[in-house]
Parts: structure tokens; C-alpha cells; sequence
């Protein structure tokens, strides 16, 4: 090649700029692994900053007795014996499983419910689409206030209703008794969550093709037995992960409870979260707080694993 | 098995009229195709004998009985659709067992048809599979197999090879022949593709624009083509059309125009009479041109300048043009006209059509 030196070679030396020509930056992220490092550089650094460096101190903090004001000294898994003996932490624990036990039954159901008639065609689709939205787009600190007023003891929107439509004699004490606490509580994160539901089993919805429904109805399928059979089945893999989705972040919840009934009326809509901040901010003790928060990590752990496998045997279907 | 027929069938879109009064008889046994353009409602109008669309106006029967009001799956009807609609979660014999589940068959009796239909379908080895293991091919057959398990009094099948590539298509058309001759059960069949619909029909239904343009068997649409749409529709290459004028000169009929000039044969000159001094159009297959000998008179020959030569190995098309007007003539493959060539191309007089230019029609 050296005696080759042709106007072709030259011109084409010019256009592919060779490797010595090219930066010292250039060079190094001509490696893949390099490059990819730096691509992935920026989430590291975010995720590093905002959970990794929080969960550690999390759990540093755990091992701690440090009070409000108080730098404290190690004292091991002293703070994970003291709540597992705690009362309310029991309360806490069953509190938050029956919570979110029971809000993702009711948004499941009410979500597919919904995303089944959504799927149909009618007029004003994408508006009711749209429109379904709204109790997942307004903040839920928000949203909750006006649930509180709904649920208030004397000016309940609700109670009245209920009253006049003859539905109920005595006033409902939506907030104050434990029982209904509950309820209430639950009421409202179904609320709330029933359209990211109905719309995430929406999208899976729409990836069924209809001819299968079709083919199911010349098979003889009824309706019930189309859902059974064909709707069902091709939904499960989009329904795990939703519900997968769903319950760790009603584990977790911690809002809504808050600003409702701020886990009263005694301890009865305690929840791992709303326990953890009061004893941790509330009470001042933060060791204890940050183990309480820690005690859900095994849980939620198990749960997603769990999960997990079962997504990914539906999905090798 | 059944008959099937249509009595002034109608569907409408909010402001499309899909399908436009059509009827049908559809004999017991019969292999009837509709064929037609997309959009010509063909589907629609299977989708109506199935139960899938509601009928707008109009009747179907099957069997005597009149099916509108009844839901498809009491209709007694099989449908193969064109992406097969298997149930991807469901093994191939599951798939194939679905529908006789549905209706409560006992559990041997099931297995026996599964047997059965997949040895006629040569998929036994399948039955195990997920439809998402297998080929177009093989997926085919088991959305064949799902359909004749239940053994209907109808097969309705919707552009069923239009996903199979060009040679698995001519294969599965022979086997979808094969396998009507075997059962015998009546079949509706639509496609677009003319090719399919004159070797699998025993009869031919030609749809545009929501109407049925001709009923016939599959050689009468190729001979008698009942107007210009169908002429041109069935046939490959397609019919050749040329505008012309028709002109009576010493007592006989002349077609003609600046670009060629015939003499209308004898027999049908009685039915032009009527268009002397009008425009009409002549249409003539590729098949029936042939390079003019010596001794053709020149009253049913013109000239021609070749333009493409289409070597197919079977035959030669020469795509030609007569000043303005493009044809294409199918000759010997012994031919060896070249580009740019000219010559004289001479038409078989026993097979020239001529259509209305306002209705379309045959004259």
C-alpha cells in the first residue's frame, strides 16, 4: 500500500478521519464497555445519591439509639428487638397487610371492571378515557383533604346522602371509629388507585386481538367463558406487574393515612409508614423510626419475589 | 351441511353503504368464493353469515332456518380467519378441543376428533405445541384443524392464505381443495386474490363496492365476463381494453380509433348495431392477440410497437403499445421479438369483448 498512494486512498484518508487523529476522549470511548459506563454514569450517580446513600443510612441509623438532638452510639439490633415486642407495631404490621390486602382485591376487580367497559366502543371514548384519570392526576394530599371533609363527623357530604336517599337513620362516624377508620381510609386509596388500573389493564386489553374473541364466540363461548377462557388469561402477565406495581406502593403508603386520620383513632389505621414517621419524627426517635421502616424491606422483598417468579412463568405461557 | 342463502342482504356503516342488496344461493356442498378489490364488502359479508356483524337489512338462512337474530355460535358455522385468531395460551390441542369443550362433548370424544382432524391435517406431531412454536404454515392447518373438529354445516373462511408466503399459498390451496372434496361441507371463502378464487370455487361471486357484479363458474367469468370490471378483475394478465368508436361502413360494423382499426365479428355485430356512431370498449385477453402471419386479414389485425418483453418461460408477454393505447400479448415462448421492435399483433375474432362505456356492461 505504501506505493499505492492513489488520489482514491487520499481522498478516502480524509474523509475517515484515522484513529491517531482523532481526540484522547474519542479514542477511550471507542471501547463499548467504556461508553456504556459513562451512558449509564448519570443514573448511577442518582440512584447512589438517592437510595442507596438514604437506605444505608437508613440502617446505620437503625443500629443506633440516635435521638432528635442526641448523636447516639451503637446498641446492634436493640431497636429491631424493642418493636418486634411493640404493640402497636403488631397493629402497624396487620394494619398495613388488611390495608393493602384489601385495596388491591377492590382495585383489581373495579380496575378490570372499568378497563372491560372502557374497551368497548362508544361515544366519548377517548374523553372518558381521559376523564377516568382525574383521581390519579390530583394530588393525593389534596384529594384526601376533600375526602377528610366528606368524611367529616358533622358536615359529611356522605352521611347526608345516605340520610335522605333512607339508606342509613343515624349519622355514620366515619373517622372516629375504628372500624369505619378503616374503611374509610381504604375507601379512598381504591379511589385513588382504581384508574391506574383500569387504565394499565386498558393498554393490556388492547393488545388482545378481537379476532380472538371472535373466534371464541363461534367456538361457543359465552361472554363469561370469552373472559374465562381467552381475556383473562392474556391479561394475567399485564395484571402481575400492575399489581406487582400496586402493592409496594400501598405497603408504603403514607400520605393519604396522614393527612386522614393520621393513623387514629387509636393506632386503628396504623400503618408502617405513618408509625415510622411518628415515632421517628414525632417522638424523636429516629432510630426507632428508621428500624421500623427497615422492617418492611423483608416483606416487600419477599413479596416482589414472589411476584416475580409467577410473572415470569405466566409469561413463558 | 347446508345451504346457505342471502335474500337482499344490506350492511351500513354510519354513511357507508358496505354491502348492497345482495343475494346468494349457496348450494349444500358448494364451494362458493367472494372475490373482490379491498373494500368491495366481501368480508362483510362473511362476517354477516357468521354472526360477527349485525345484518342491516335483509335475510341469511342456513339451512332454511333464518339466522339473523341468532349469535354466532348457534349458528352451527366454522370460521378460519385471515391471522388465524388462535388462542395463544392454549396448546394446539386445546386450540383444536376449545370448541368442543364449549359445547359440552365428552372428554374421549374430543380427543377423538383432535385424532382425527389432525391426521387429515397432518399435524399430530403439534399437539403439544404453543401456536407461537409454529410456522405460518403449520399454524394454518391447526386454525383448519380447530374449524372441522366440530364438523359445521358451514366453513367460512377469511383470506385464510393471505399470510402464507407466494409457494406454501399454491400448496395450501390444493389442500384446502383436497380437504372440500373429503368433507363435503359447504364452504364460503373470501379472497382477493382472483388466482385463488378461480381454482378453489366451484363457484365465483364478484363483489365491488359493496355489489355483486357476477355469479358464475369460474371459466363463465373468464369467457362471458358480465362487465368491464369483471373482465378486467379475472385474468392474469388482465384483459386488455382499447376505446374506440364503432362505425357501420358498407353494411358491416367497424371498432376504431387512431390507433387501430377491426372489423367487428359477425356474430356479435347484430348486438353493436345499436352503438354505430357511438364510443365503446374493446377488450381482448392477452392470449387471444398472436403475432399476425401473412395470410390474417388485415381487418382483425394492427400495428404495434414492443416496449417491455416479459420472458415467463411457459410464454412471452410482450407489453406493446398501438400508438397510445398499452396492451400485452401472451405468445409462443419460441418467439423472439425484441424491444423496440414493431410489428402486427392479430386478434382472435371469436373472443372479443365490448362493453358500454356509460354502464360498463357486455355488450
Amino acid at each position: 500500500m505504501a506505493t499505492g498512494g492513489s488520489v482514491a486512498t487520499v481522498a478516502l484518508r480524509q474523509q475517515y478521519v484515522p484513529a491517531a487523529k482523532r481526540g484522547p476522549i474519542t479514542r477511550l470511548l471507542e471501547d463499548e464497555r467504556r461508553l456504556a459506563f459513562c451512558l449509564m454514569l448519570p443514573t448511577m450517580v442518582l440512584l447512589a445519591l438517592f437510595i442507596a446513600y438514604p437506605f444505608v443510612n437508613g440502617i446505620l441509623l437503625a443500629v443506633t439509639d440516635t435521638r432528635v438532638g442526641v448523636p447516639g452510639h451503637f446498641v446492634g439490633m436493640d431497636n429491631f428487638t424493642k418493636i418486634w415486642s411493640d404493640d402497636i407495631f403488631h397493629v402497624a404490621v396487620w394494619n398495613t397487610c388488611l390495608y393493602t390486602f384489601v385495596t388491591t382485591v377492590f382495585k383489581l376487580a373495579l380496575g378490570l371492571w372499568l378497563a372491560l367497559l372502557l374497551n368497548r366502543n362508544f361515544r366519548g371514548k377517548a374523553f372518558m378515557r381521559a376523564f377516568i384519570l382525574l383521581p390519579f392526576i390530583i394530588p393525593t394530599v389534596l384529594s384526601t383533604f376533600a375526602w377528610k371533609w366528606m368524611f367529616d363527623p358533622t358536615f359529611s357530604v356522605l352521611n347526608w346522602l345516605l340520610f335522605h336517599v333512607g339508606i342509613i337513620r343515624t349519622r355514620i362516624n366515619w373517622l372516629g371509629d375504628p372500624t369505619m377508620a378503616m374503611v374509610s381510609v381504604i375507601i379512598v386509596n381504591v379511589w385513588r388507585g382504581v384508574p391506574f388500573y383500569a387504565i394499565s389493564l386498558l393498554a393490556g386489553l388492547q393488545t388482545i386481538s378481537p379476532e380472538l374473541h371472535e373466534a371464541a364466540a363461534i367456538d361457543g363461548a359465552r361472554a363469561w367463558s370469552r373472559f374465562r377462557h381467552v381475556t383473562w388469561p392474556l391479561l394475567l402477565p399485564v395484571t402481575l406487574v400492575i399489581v406487582l406495581f400496586s402493592v409496594i406502593q400501598t405497603f408504603a403508603d403514607f400520605q393519604l393515612v396522614y393527612v386522614l386520620t393520621g393513623g387514629g383513632p387509636a393506632n386503628a389505621t396504623q400503618l408502617f409508614a405513618t408509625y415510622a414517621y411518628q415515632l421517628g419524627i414525632g417522638t424523636g426517635l429516629l432510630s426507632q423510626g428508621a428500624a421500623i421502616s427497615l422492617a418492611i424491606f423483608p416483606i416487600l422483598l419477599l413479596v416482589v419475589i414472589v411476584q416475580l417468579i409467577y410473572i415470569r412463568r405466566t409469561e413463558t405461557l | 351441511m347446508a345451504r346457505v342463502a342471502m335474500r337482499g342482504l344490506n350492511k351500513m356503516y354510519d354513511d357507508v353503504h358496505a354491502v348492497i342488496d345482495v343475494n346468494l344461493d349457496i348450494r349444500d356442498q358448494e364451494f362458493v368464493v367472494l372475490v373482490g378489490p379491498s373494500g368491495c364488502g366481501k368480508t362483510t359479508t362473511l362476517r354477516m353469515v357468521a354472526g360477527l356483524e349485525s345484518i342491516t337489512g335483509g335475510q341469511i338462512s342456513i339451512d332454511e332456518k333464518v339466522v339473523n337474530e341468532l349469535p354466532p355460535m348457534d349458528r352451527d358455522i366454522a370460521m378460519v380467519f385471515q391471522n388465524y385468531a388462535l388462542y395463544p395460551h392454549m396448546s394446539v390441542y386445546d386450540n383444536m378441543a376449545f370448541g368442543l369443550k364449549m359445547r359440552k362433548f365428552e372428554k374421549a370424544e374430543i380427543a377423538n376428533r383432535v385424532k382425527e382432524a389432525a391426521d387429515i391435517l397432518g399435524i399430530q406431531d403439534l399437539l403439544k405445541r404453543k401456536p407461537r412454536q409454529l410456522s405460518g404454515g403449520q399454524r394454518q392447518r391447526v386454525a383448519l384443524g380447530r374449524a372441522i373438529v366440530r364438523h359445521p354445516q358451514v366453513f367460512l373462511f377469511d383470506e385464510p392464505l393471505s399470510n402464507l408466503d407466494a409457494k406454501l399459498r399454491v400448496q395450501m390451496r390444493v389442500e384446502l381443495k383436497k380437504l372440500h372434496e373429503r368433507l363435503g361441507t359447504t364452504a364460503i371463502y373470501v379472497t382477493h386474490d382472483q388466482v385463488e378464487a378461480m381454482t378453489l370455487g366451484d363457484r365465483v361471486v364478484v363483489m365491488r363496492d359493496g355489489r355483486v357484479q357476477q355469479v358464475g363458474d369460474p371459466m363463465d367469468l373468464y369467457n362471458q365476463p358480465a362487465n368491464r370490471f369483471v373482465a378486467g378483475f379475472i385474468g392474469s394478465p388482465a384483459m386488455n381494453f382499447a376505446a374506440v368508436r364503432i362505425a357501420a361502413e358498407n353494411g358491416s360494423l367497424w371498432a376504431e380509433s387512431a390507433d387501430l382499426r377491426i372489423k367487428v365479428p359477425a356474430p356479435i355485430a347484430p348486438r353493436l348495431g345499436r352503438y354505430a356512431g357511438m364510443d365503446a370498449t374493446l377488450g381482448v385477453r392477452p392470449e387471444d392477440l398472436r403475432i399476425a402471419r401473412d395470410g390474417d386479414a388485415n381487418d382483425m389485425s394492427f400495428d404495434v410497437a414492443i416496449e417491455v418483453v416479459e420472458r415467463l418461460g411457459s410464454e412471452i408477454l410482450l407489453d406493446v403499445a398501438a400508438g397510445s393505447t398499452s396492451m400485452v400479448a401472451s405468445v409462443e415462448p419460441t418467439v423472439t421479438a425484441k424491444v423496440h421492435e414493431k410489428l402486427r399483433l392479430a386478434i382472435n375474432p371469436d373472443r372479443v369483448h365490448f362493453f358500454d362505456n356509460q354502464t360498463e356492461a357486455a355488450i
